[in-house]
């Protein structure tokens, strides 16, 4: 057997890892042809690369299909309920990083807090007979959240992309979505809740809580953990 | 572990029980519209209940509980007074507790009545309390009704108090609230930098909620910084009488102390005084059994009168046994202008098994 590293499969996530990898003495590589899913370890024995999309390595993680995995902690948070006895943080990349916000058009000046999106929310449903509506994909993470905080009189509308531009289309009234320099957010003529921070998420190398290990891949993890630590 | 057949036995044995009563027993659907329920709960409900769809109906749950589908039902068509009873699988998303069961059979018995109310309470509460008996259960009961009785007796702005009243079942934002009113703690800098510009928008407007929907939130905001600070003394009282956990003699004795000072609460002591006469005389202990003002706030919100919970004595970590309370105000939202006083409670007779084979 061999411990079984998973990575994001494209982009600047996959280079990024790749790069932190390197770093370390690991090469992580793409193999054979650009649009085949194949990747090769180069610098220790008994590790394999397998490349996937970010969204689907932490249920890899969880099923244990691989030992390792990179993605954000948004993704894990999200995609897995009890999330922390299914896996471990090992170590994070100091890349990727994305918070997890509530954004409101910047022409509602007299909402800036949850409490006042839990106001305006229960005016809006007076008038409009339907609950303000926030676009996201984050569902578990947004709805615990704003249960947490004592929000009522909304409704979660899925927005799986161009989440920014859902108000202006008028499919919601407010959104929950991953941000890192706001530059969107301001083209889109919306702001952050001050107190509206649901998730502070970077890239992340996580380590499976339920994937099989014999002797060999436990001492190939011990001198892995070593080396990236 | 009971087999499901045993639990469904118990489960029939406690309908036939209720139907003795002369409640009639029915089978709502294990699909229920989504639309209903989530306008009832609000997003809380994804949480907890399964959704599923289809092209035709679309959004479509498997039934979190009955007593939604038994009052639409009643509603639509039903005998005043009724009694109903019912037996079957409710369906429940679990995402934190793996321990705890997404499927299980609930039996319950709902209580549409005009009548003497304090008397529909005692025998719904009767009935469940005598078919527990001999389980190591303890009972609490509680009033969803006083505290909203207080809130309406507050002296304050009618805005404050809906907003107070809509957030009874969210402690936590209750109490931030009422901190705010109290002026304990200060208004957040953006509100008064806010009330301290004139208002003007610059950014452009996007989306539904319009220019007068936000201008007329900012006169609401200005206004409710010219109310004065709730008082000290009102806000010490409510605090008081969110801290009623007594048995029900002791706390009808203290809630009726508050009253003097509450005088809005007086007509729901009452009441509560007058359940404690009806239990009595169902035959159930009332010296012994427990009143907490505050039970029944993180549950469902619909009920606004009675709430009543059995938990298992020696299993803490099992959930409530049986659970039920008043509910006159869903029957008005779902009634399509009619309304009937509503108290019902269920069962879970496959907890009740597990209890008596651990004894």
């Amino acid at each position: 057997m061999t411990i079984k590293l998973g990575v994001p499969s494209k982009g600047r996530l996959m280079e990024k890892t790749f790069e932190w990898f390197a770093a370390r003495g690991i090469t992580l590589q793409r193999t054979g042809s650009e649009r085949e899913y194949a990747g090769a370890v180069e610098g220790i024995d008994g590790v394999s690369l397998i490349l996937l999309s970010a969204g689907e390595i932490p249920r890899e993680l969880a099923a244990g299909r691989i030992h390792l995995g990179v993605t954000g902690t948004d993704l894990v948070q999200e995609k897995l309920a009890l999330w922390d006895q299914l896996v471990a943080p090992v170590e994070e990349l100091a890349f990727g990083h994305a918070d997890l916000i509530i954004a409101v058009p910047q022409a509602w000046v007299d909402v800036d807090t949850l409490d006042d999106l839990d106001a305006a929310a229960s005016a809006f449903r007076d008038k409009h007979g339907f609950r303000l509506r926030i676009a996201t994909k984050y569902h578990r993470l947004v709805r615990e959240f704003l249960r947490s905080t004592g929000v009522a009189d909304y409704a979660l509308v899925d927005s799986q992309g161009a989440t920014e531009g859902t108000i202006k289309n008028e499919t919601a009234e407010a959104i929950a979505d991953i941000t890192s320099s706001g530059e969107t957010l301001r083209a889109n003529h919306l702001k952050i809740l001050s107190d509206g921070l649901i998730l502070r998420s970077q890239a992340t190398l996580w380590r499976s809580r339920m994937a099989d290990m014999d002797d060999a891949d436990r001492a190939t993890m011990t001198a892995l953990l070593a080396r990236l630590s | 572990m009971a087999t499901r057949s045993e639990i469904l036995a118990k489960a029939a044995s406690l309908r036939a029980l209720f139907e003795a009563q002369g409640a009639a027993v029915v089978e709502p659907p294990i699909l229920q519209p989504a639309e209903t329920l989530l306008d009832l709960y609000g997003e809380d409900i994804r949480a907890r209940a399964y959704v599923t769809s289809d092209a035709m109906r679309g959004e479509q749950m498997l039934r979190p509980d009955y007593t939604l589908p038994v009052v639409q039902m009643h509603m639509a068509h039903g005998a005043d007074p009724a009694r109903y009873t019912y037996a079957g699988e409710v369906f429940r998303r679990q995402e934190r507790d793996p321990n705890r069961a997404n499927e299980y059979i609930q039996a319950g018995y709902e209580v549409f009545d005009r009548g003497d109310p304090a008397a529909a309470d005692a025998e719904v509460f009767a009935l469940i309390h005598g078919a527990l008996d001999g389980l190591p259960v303890t009972a609490v009961t509680g009033d969803i009704g006083i505290l909203m009785a207080a809130v309406a007796g507050l002296d304050t702005s009618a805005s404050r108090k809906a907003a107070l009243m809509r957030h009874i079942w969210r402690p936590r934002r209750f109490r931030a609230l009422l901190d705010r009113y109290a002026g304990k703690t200060p208004m957040p800098a953006s509100r008064a930098a806010l009330l301290a510009s004139d208002g003007a928008i610059t950014a452009p407007l996007i989306g539904l909620r319009s220019l007068d929907e936000i201008e007329t939130r900012i006169a609401a905001l200005r206004a409710d910084a010219a109310e004065p600070a709730l008082s000290r003394t009102q806000v010490s009282l409510l605090l008081a009488l969110l801290d009623v956990r007594e048995t029900m003699p002791n706390a009808i004795s203290q809630l009726h102390d508050l009253a003097v000072d509450m005088p809005a609460i007086s007509d729901a002591v009452d009441r509560v005084a007058a359940r404690e006469k009806a239990l009595a005389a169902r035959g159930v202990d009332t010296g012994n059994l427990m009143f907490e003002a505050s039970f029944g706030r993180v549950s469902m919100e619909y009920y606004d009168g009675f709430v009543f919970g059995f938990r298992a004595a020696t299993r803490p970590d099992l959930p409530t046994i049986a659970t039920g309370g008043r509910y006159d105000a869903l029957t008005r939202r779902l009634g399509q202008g009619g309304e009937i006083p509503a108290v019902g409670g269920v069962m879970r007779p496959g907890l009740m098994l597990e209890l008596e084979a651990g004894q």
